[in-house]
């Protein structure tokens, strides 16, 4: 799938943030079940994705990132009981700065996964990379003079 | 958002001494991934991060893989290992444990996955072998901000709150409190005994639920290590592991429990009948002064005030004019009681599916039909009716009756779940109809399900005794008669799909054989504890296989029913392997705790109390004085949502800090940065 010589297709980089308890464990299903994914996401494993500070989202864009995943406990799940709803909240305001910032906010996605779910983490991982793949490499406007028009409807109402 | 305080160029430097092994795990990496490749890159060019060794092995975890290692952390002075092999859910601790024998903090190794993450999971060679080097420089940039950490030591307290006396309850607290340790057994009703004591027969011995139950409680009840608190409720839970303080509300019987002698006269002379909807089901009677049943542990009576008429009108007092020891007490009030404990078990049980919920079934509309509760008390001698299997009329004894298997269960309009007890507890009461009145008794099931020691053997002989067995799920109960024969009596609507057509079956007595729901106030429980449901109520274990019995939070175990649908015997066990657990914890005098955890610094620490909400186990604490916050080690739990929160950057998270995981995103991305610079030049 990423060996086409001719055409060599982009290869996106993307770092995935796993909840130690469930999305971490998801990836080691799937890797036990040798379910099949693309090789272009590196996990990084946290407590919980209540430990996401959006900074840790800046900072892998800023670092080369072309997209950014960050994935934790279904909603209900949580194994420190509702941690991963501040995530949850979170998400669409790292989302909007994102935007702010001159980057599209759909390289930034959110993926609920149980340490059973492995398939649907592989799966996931697998779309979402598609997904990066066709918005391009992250070309990010070092001054970030350049906002997109699209996020304009987001604007905080005066 | 927070911010790293200590500057990066403190570390940056080769000042760790680094050692990288990269695993082969004989072809399971080496297979996909170009090891010797990994390695040797690592040697040559994460040299400026501070690796000064970097081999690779067939099998790093064996012992001489270890001893590697051990070696090299001897010989070459390191301060800190790095193996890239399997899932460190896997293979963490052999490597922590193998830096702790050559005398390196084990905190100090980081394992990296590139088995789970890169050889299992993908096809391409070089691509694999391009990932496992960025995952690899990712653990090296982090172990340099490793700190030596030793586990946390606290100590346990020797008591143990048991929440629930039904049987599991009862099991836990007597293993306990026989290996010499003090028990608080809680229980909301006026006595022990839970749903076992309701029940007539068990099943498939057919031994009588009472005999085997009222001696434990009895034991449960005499046991001088044992506090027994009934009509009692746990209100609040503080602390943590080895330390818990819960409060618990001790409700006003209205009788002092010293001066009665449980002689009965009271409830003899209370002039005010109830219906009994707990202990009877509701198809008994009580006094408003009562025992639920003769044998109830404690002995004492409690006066139901919302029935009694002096509490209502204000006259009365029959039961206190009459009672010889001057034990009523009509102004007692609610004592709350404050305990240390040590261990919790949470063993509140199951409640009865309401059988209203299927109007189809016609429960509470039709009067003949029963539920299975109801039942277990007609056919209990100690019950409203002696024992007499009989209608509701109270007198007419069934000619015919079906019991339908699977109510409320296994059906996607009310509970998914199967609740495990109902094709026993439904052959059972086959049984007891067939040896009480003779009836032809019908069983109504979508499977039969007897899958535990003994239990298929009941079923075969349930055949034999000519028990009229229905496969298909009953569509509908009515008094709705079409046709002579089925005048006066219930018609059951159903499908046999055995035979592959409807059928009709006219009977004179519906048993509905409810499944188990959590308790209605499950969820509130759970929160007073700090433990999580699964979506339908029940608390969920650690594991579901290798832990079933713990809870994720540390010092709360489950026994009985509250964990799912179970039977007798596995409740007892359950409740036997909780206290078990609890016992080893309390011989070893304290417990070592994970260090990872949150700390605030307090001269950062602006005192906003954003994380002081944040904290779902109440591990933050804020001083008013100092108006500072400050993170109670032994009851954080180490997520970490506190450290990404504050916006002073005053909490700082161990083993997860935000050098740790800035720096690791720093090595995973170094192959990509350098192959773009590459490109571009």
């Amino acid at each position: 799938m990423t060996d086409t010589p001719e055409t060599k297709p982009f290869e996106p980089t993307i770092i995935g943030f796993t909840c130690n308890w469930c999305s971490y464990r998801a990836a080691d299903m799937a890797g036990i079940s040798r379910m099949k994914y693309a090789p272009n996401v590196r996990l990084l494993r946290l407590m919980c994705s209540g430990r996401l500070d959006p900074m840790f989202v800046f900072k892998a864009f800023a670092g080369g990132a072309d997209a950014v995943l960050v994935s934790g406990c279904h909603p209900g799940d949580c194994h420190y009981i509702n941690q991963n709803y501040k995530t949850l909240r979170r998400f669409p305001l790292m989302q909007r700065v994102l935007a702010q910032m001159g980057i599209e906010p759909a390289r930034l996605k959110l993926l609920w996964a149980s340490a059973s779910e492995g398939q649907i983490f592989a799966n996931e991982v697998n779309r979402f990379i598609e997904e990066v793949r066709a918005l391009g490499p992250l070309n990010w406007n070092q001054t970030g003079s350049e906002v997109p028009a699209e996020p304009a409807h987001e604007e905080v109402p005066a | 958002m927070s911010e790293d305080k200590k500057p990066h160029t403190e570390n940056t430097g080769a000042s760790e001494r680094i050692g990288v092994y990269v695993c082969h795990c004989g072809t399971n990496i080496a297979g996909i991934v170009n090891v010797g490749d990994v390695s040797s890159w690592a040697g040559n060019n994460l040299k400026d991060q501070g690796v000064v060794v970097s081999r690779d092995y067939k099998f790093m975890c064996s012992s001489l893989g270890q001893e590697l290692i051990q070696k090299d952390i001897k010989e070459q002075g390191l301060t800190r290992v790095v193996v890239a092999a399997c899932s460190p859910h896997l293979h963490e601790a052999t490597f922590r444990t193998a830096c702790k024998g050559a005398d390196l903090n084990p905190y100090l190794c980081e394992l990296v996955s590139i088995r789970e993450q890169v050889s299992w999971v993908h096809t391409d060679k070089a691509a694999a072998t391009e990932k496992a080097k960025a995952i690899l420089s990712g653990g090296v940039a982090r172990v340099v901000h490793h700190e030596p950490l030793e586990p946390l030591h606290v100590p346990i307290h020797p008591a143990t709150l048991v929440v629930g006396g039904g049987i599991a309850g009862i099991q836990a607290a007597l293993e306990i409190a026989d290996a010499g340790f003090p028990v608080y057994l809680v229980e909301r009703e006026p006595t022990i005994g839970g749903h076992m004591a309701q029940f007539d027969k068990t099943f498939p011995t057919l031994d009588c639920s009472a005999c085997i139950l009222t001696p434990k409680m009895v034991q449960a009840g005499n046991h001088p290590n044992i506090t027994l608190l009934t009509y009692s409720e746990v209100e609040k839970v503080d602390g943590f592991v080895g330390n818990f303080v819960a409060t618990i509300r001790k409700r006003a019987r209205s009788v002092n429990e010293k001066d009665c002698t449980g002689c009965g006269v009271c409830w003899e002379k209370c002039p005010k009948k109830v219906v009994d909807d707990v202990f009877e089901a509701g198809v008994g009677y009580r006094k408003a002064v009562y025992v639920p049943f003769p044998q109830a542990v404690p002995k004492y009576p409690v006066i139901d005030r919302v029935n009694c008429t002096y509490y209502q009108k204000g006259t009365c007092k029959a039961c206190e004019k009459f009672c010889p020891t001057n034990a009523i007490n009509f102004a007692q009030e609610d004592e709350i009681l404050n305990v240390q404990i040590g261990n919790i078990i949470l063993a509140t049980g199951w409640q009865l599916f309401d059988a209203r919920r299927i109007p189809n079934y016609g429960y509470g509309r039709l009067a003949n039909v029963f539920t299975s509760m109801e039942f277990e008390r007609l056919s209990n001698a100690a019950g409203p009716t002696g024992g007499a299997i009989v209608l509701r009329d109270g007198k007419t004894t069934p000619k015919s009756v079906a019991i339908v298997h699977c109510v409320g269960s296994r059906d996607k309009n009310y509970n998914n779940y199967c609740s495990a007890i109902c094709c026993m507890q439904s052959l059972k009461f086959a049984h007891l109809v067939h040896e009480k009145t003779g009836a032809d008794v019908y069983n109504f099931y979508i499977d039969i399900r007897t899958p535990a020691k003994d239990y298929d053997e009941f079923y075969q002989r349930l055949i034999e005794e000519g028990t009229l067995f229905v496969r298909g799920k009953v569509a509908e109960i009515t008094d709705a008669a079409r046709n002579p024969g089925e005048e006066g009596k219930l018609i059951v609507q159903v499908e046999d799909t055995l035979l592959g057509k409807q059928r009709r079956i006219p009977v004179d007595m519906v048993i509905l054989s409810s499944g188990m729901e959590p308790r209605f106030d499950s969820k509130e429980t759970a929160k007073i504890f700090g433990i999580s449901c699964s979506a339908s109520g029940w608390y969920l274990e650690r594991h579901p296989k290798l832990d079933p019995v713990a809870t994720m939070t540390d010092g709360i175990y489950l026994a009985g029913c509250v964990q799912g649908p179970k039977d007798i015997p596995a409740s007892v066990a359950q409740g036997a392997a909780a206290a078990a657990r609890i016992l080893g914890k309390i011989q070893q005098k304290e417990i070592a705790l994970e260090p990872v955890r949150a700390t605030v610094h307090e001269e950062q620490c602006s005192g906003c109390r954003i994380c002081n909400t944040m904290c779902p186990f109440n591990a933050i604490l804020f001083h008013e004085d100092r108006m500072v916050s400050e993170v109670n080690p032994a009851l954080c739990q180490g997520c970490g949502t506190c450290v990404a929160a504050c916006p002073a950057g005053a909490i700082s998270g161990t083993g997860f800090s935000n050098e740790q995981i800035l720096s690791q995103i720093d090595g995973l991305l170094l192959l990509t940065v350098k192959n773009k610079e590459a490109a571009a030049a």
